[in-house]
């Protein structure tokens, strides 16, 4: 096999303008339509987490799908951009919310860089291994060091409202229209990322670290770069994901299991895409609300919510094994191969 | 749970699919939506504190037939413990009609649902935990830390050890050593040790276990060696019962342990087996279902099959019975909110007014049939804790012994530390401080 698999280098042009349409029609309807009609109870608790966690796995693609380098500490580095902003914020009153942003994920590509070091020399395995050194120092560190919470007793903090200049985003559609505006423009910053040299570097690295090395891609430098691009926007996840989702940090919402949740997000949606991310999130996140709603207007009140609960858990599993059975490469090449069916096979 | 009893349990609600459409025979309901989690890693206090909770409101209802004729309801949404999960489950419940409070018992849920709730206007109840600083209610308006805060608790250890030596100044020059769970709770009371330590000349050493705790024999060994009076296990789930099988192996007596609030339950001490025998521990519901109201709701909703423990030797448990005086001062303050406003269902901001008024004095408990439950509860607009006192109980290998009389900690020392982080949250977040006045006007 030879590097060059993004599927998307082989795509016609008329398929590529359907793409952008498509784009376009879904930002239109997020940014225009729902806001005009959802309820809260969409935004709040739907919608908001849905995004952070999108993003979340976009930038573990960039890390895992594109480059190949196995993360377990995804949920460190959201913690990481979490805190970081929470103290620019607070230490450093006078800068606007979104430079903190921008300076917390800078923070996260930074630690991202340091627990990528390991990554020079493990692979695979061993590298999520090393990478899981990052989940269960970070918590350490934000628990033990009373500074990061400013003190707090209860290593809780509440998070401040959401700013722009004047503008405050108090509201549920407010909270969510600043999410899908930052998660817009990371997300077509990543994909553009992948279609630049730095992405097929990403690829190349994936595919085959030797031959990477033999046709002049700097292998190092493209492994640390991943990591720190990831971390950022891990970072900026953790960002909405405290103050625009829960409107709290604390360190334990950041475990291990919020990195495997994000892991199954790409795994789920499929590797190496950025719609995957999405539709993994979309999977991971919303479906299971879906389910225990349902069940619990059916079952609600008959038997007691954990029955309804282990039963849902029972669904999932056996629809996750289903997908990954029918489409090992997740939900993403799912949905193009339908498209591809539909749409009479264009060459 | 077993496939068969899911399927019968499909089977059963599509019967009764048509049934709950039927029930809304009564005028008035009051609401209470619980964040409650049955499964995951905390289920054990999570279905015997709902359960005992859902029992009380039950009790009410078939007896009494609700609160003066107006009928209590609830939902359940699974939380698991989990702070996203909780607000999801606020978020769905939040539009309902005539929520009276809301009883996450859930530290993180907790934090995450206070903006919320004060913008929504209804009270936060987190009896025996929550945010220390939410019990000064000039600030926290919403937020009611029933019965004890953390920092209460602290002194009310401390208290009791002061008793059991015979007088607080015999414990000048005693050894404790505070074994705490490595998380922001068992961190909270770090401060509070030391400051008693400072006023009544004991010596203390804390020591971390790291989160989940099952492994402590470097902790234990570091005990051994200095030789403490007494160890305060301030413990969660796992990091209990292994803190009391390793003190049995280095030889520590399990007499000489004293638990926290989080460190009292059976599913602490069961799994210990014989290590914890002995050990004792804090709580503000004396256990056991001897008492007059966990009788009632034996007879009234257990033998009439409704009763929400699928183990019914839970009953009177010491999470089962926290659920039962959690539905006592639910129901009572909307009683008293009901003199003022009328029989009717109550907006969430007259609830919050019926707990500012929340007084239940020794004789109305024991006309409530909770008399030994629990002592007694006086809160006011600015007092959102209550006043409330502490008992010790024994673990003898089967049950929990009260050992102790009823124990007040000492708020006058607390209440300046309180007032100073509050007032530091009220600026942080732009909160004028409330008045007596203002805790009187009430919105609809």
């Amino acid at each position: 096999m030879s590097i060059s698999v993004t599927p998307s280098i082989e795509r016609s042009l008329p398929r590529a303008a359907i793409g952008g349409l498509t784009v376009a029609a879904i930002l239109f309807i997020a940014f225009v339509v729902l806001p005009s009609v959802g309820s809260d109870y969409l935004f709040e608790a739907i919608l908001t987490p849905f995004l952070a966690l999108a993003l979340a796995g976009v930038g573990l693609n960039l890390l895992t799908g594109y480059a190949g380098q196995v993360s377990l500490g995804s949920a460190a580095f959201m913690a990481v951009g979490a805190f970081a902003a929470y103290n620019f914020n607070l230490r450093v009153p006078e800068l606007p919310f979104l430079v903190s942003i921008v300076l917390a994920g800078l923070t996260a590509a930074g630690i991202g860089l340091i627990f990528g070091l390991p990554s020079l020399r493990l692979r695979g395995f061993y590298l999520a291994v090393s990478t899981l050194a990052a989940q269960f120092f970070v918590q350490w560190a934000l628990t033990k060091f009373g500074w990061f919470s400013n003190d707090n007793p209860s290593g809780i903090i509440n998070a401040p409202p959401l700013k722009i200049a004047s503008v405050t985003f108090d509201t549920a559609v407010g909270r969510y229209l600043f999410s899908l505006g930052i998660v817009t423009v990371l997300t077509f910053l990543a994909w553009r990322l992948t279609r630049a040299q730095t992405g097929r570097n990403f690829i190349a690295v994936r595919d085959n670290q030797t031959a990477a090395r033999v046709i002049g891609v700097p292998v190092l430098r493209t492994k640390l770069l991943a990591f720190a691009v990831s971390s950022f926007i891990i970072g900026v996840a953790g960002v909405l994901w405290a103050f625009a989702y829960l409107r709290t940090v604390e360190p334990a919402g950041f475990n291990l299991d919020r990195s495997f949740q994000i892991l199954f997000i790409i795994i789920i949606g499929g590797l190496a895409s950025i719609r995957g991310a999405f539709l993994g999130a979309g999977f991971i996140v919303v479906f299971p609300l879906l389910l225990s709603r349902l069940g619990g207007e059916l079952l609600g009140g008959i038997v007691d919510s954990g029955v309804v609960e282990m039963s849902q858990r029972i669904v999932i599993g056996a629809l996750i094994i289903l997908f990954l059975i029918a489409e090992p490469k997740g939900l993403a090449e799912l949905g193009r191969r339908a498209a591809r069916r539909l749409g009479g096979r264009p060459t | 749970m077993s496939l068969s009893r899911l399927l019968k349990a499909t089977a059963l609600s599509a019967a009764l699919a048509l049934l709950p459409l039927s029930t809304a025979a009564f005028a008035d309901e009051q609401f209470f939506p619980l964040q409650s989690y049955r499964v995951g890693p905390y289920a054990a206090g999570g279905t015997g504190f709902f359960g005992g909770f859902i029992d009380y409101l039950n009790l009410i209802n078939i007896r009494d037939g609700g609160v003066n004729g107006v009928k209590l309801t609830w939902d359940e949404g699974e939380t698991q413990y989990e702070v996203e999960k909780g607000v999801e489950v606020y978020e769905r419940f939040k539009n309902h009609p005539g929520i009276a409070t809301w009883n996450p018992l859930s530290v993180g849920i907790a934090y995450a649902l206070i903006d919320r709730v004060t913008a929504d206007k209804v009270p936060l109840l987190t009896i025996n935990h929550g945010r220390t600083d939410s019990t000064d209610g000039r600030v926290f308006k919403y937020i009611f830390p029933l019965l004890l805060n953390p920092y209460s608790e602290t002194s009310g250890i401390i208290n009791y050890l002061g008793t059991k030596e015979g007088g607080l100044d015999k414990l000048k020059g005693k050894k404790i050593v505070v074994l705490y769970h490595g998380s922001p709770y068992g961190k909270e009371t770090i401060p509070i040790y030391e400051l008693l330590a400072k006023k009544y000349g004991f010596e203390v050493q804390q020591i971390e276990v790291p989160h989940p705790g099952n492994e402590q024999q470097a902790q234990w060994l570091t005990i051994r060696r200095a030789k403490p009076d007494y160890v305060v296990l301030r413990g969660w789930g796992v990091m209990n019962p292994v803190a009391l099988k390793t003190a049995q192996k280095t030889g520590f007596p399990a007499d000489r342990i004293i638990g926290n609030v989080w460190s009292n339950s059976e599913e602490d001490v069961i799994p210990a087996g014989d290590a914890a025998k002995g050990y004792t521990a804090i709580t503000t519901q004396a256990s056991g279902a001897q008492y007059p109201v966990l009788q009632e709701i034996q007879k009234v909703v257990y033998d009439a099959g409704k009763g929400n423990l699928e183990d019914k030797k839970r009953i009177g448990s010491v999470y089962h019975n926290l659920g039962v005086v959690n539905g006592i001062l639910n129901v009572e303050a909307i009683r008293i909110a009901q003199e003022k406003f009328g029989k009717r269902t109550l907006t969430g901001d007259e609830v919050r007014w019926g707990l500012e008024h929340l007084k239940l004095d020794p004789a109305r408990v024991e006309a409530l049939g909770a008399k030994g439950l629990f002592h007694s509860i006086n809160v006011t607009w600015d007092n959102h804790e209550g006043d409330g006192l502490v008992t010790f109980q024994q673990w003898d290998g089967s049950k929990w012994n009260v050992v102790s009389d009823w124990i007040a900690p000492d708020w006058a020392l607390l209440r300046p530390i309180i007032e100073k982080s509050s007032e530091a949250y009220a600026k942080e977040h732009n909160i004028p401080l409330r008045t007596a006045a203002d805790a009187d006007q009430v919105t609809n």
